[in-house]
């Protein structure tokens, strides 16, 4: 399985909140999926105040939100793979 | 499941960037205080803040299991861990958002927000989710936020 990290993400929000993320995934993408705390996408499991919103792009890409402890929040687009069936099948279409 | 799940006083303690010196020494006094109140304490953080922990403690009076935060979070996503009592530190916007998480995925925990540093007021606002909370600007003097934690536990003398 992929590291996020390894899969050279566009940053597209740096430092950010969450509600920030949230708000640029609806604005953004046309197919928005929302997942709880905990969902893994790759090797990574989303932290955030639930439901989180995480977008496909081009039937190619993810956008999510990356949070680390020292480094706060970032929404990112990494090639989504397998991982965006599984979104679709697993996300939810509403809040 | 791990053993952890059938313990029923285990504590988790997630520590946040540890860029704020007051968090070592009050994850250092709850772990303690915890582990004499009866409670089975896991600490989970990054590995620079448990580094610093750690070395604090060598003989492990006070820090004893201590475990990856993103292998935690995994963990508890896949209902691999449980705890009856999580304490977050949280001195920026990316603790509160620990804190949000911890308290889906231990909805039946008492959970216990920590903020602190200079925009403790601020970021405590963001907190709006079922917790009790201790907010306090604290970055390099504990006693505060000491007190602060002594009263939400029932230390105070």
């Amino acid at each position: 399985m992929a590291c996020i990290d390894e899969l050279d993400p566009e940053v597209l929000l740096r430092g950010a909140s969450f509600a920030e993320c949230r708000a640029l995934t609806e604005k953004r993408c046309r197919e928005v999926y929302y997942v709880d705390p905990g969902y893994a996408i790759f090797d990574t499991h989303i932290i955030g105040v639930p439901p989180i919103a995480v977008g496909v792009e081009e039937d190619a890409f993810i956008v999510l939100p990356y949070t680390k402890p020292c480094y706060g929040t970032f929404l990112i687009r990494v090639p989504g793979g397998e991982e965006i069936e599984r979104l679709r099948r697993k996300g939810r279409r509403r809040p | 499941m791990t053993t952890d799940v059938q313990d029923e006083k285990q504590a988790l303690l997630v520590f946040g960037c540890p860029e704020v010196p007051v968090q070592a020494a009050i994850g250092l006094y709850l772990a303690g205080r915890l582990g004499e109140d009866g409670y089975d304490v896991l600490s989970a953080g990054n590995p620079s803040v448990l580094g610093l922990l750690r070395v604090s403690d060598i003989q492990k009076h006070y820090i004893g299991k201590t475990i990856d935060l993103d292998r935690c979070i995994g963990e508890l996503a896949e209902k691999k861990r449980d705890a009856s009592l999580c304490v977050i530190f949280a001195h920026n916007d990316a603790g509160i958002s620990y804190a949000a998480s911890m308290r889906y995925l231990l909805p039946e925990a008492r959970l216990v927000v920590i903020v602190f540093g200079r925009n403790a007021e601020e970021l405590a606002g963001g907190v709006d989710f079922p917790c009790e909370k201790i907010v306090e600007k604290a970055v390099h003097n504990p006693g505060k936020l000491r007190k602060g934690i002594d009263g939400v536990f029932g230390w105070r003398a």
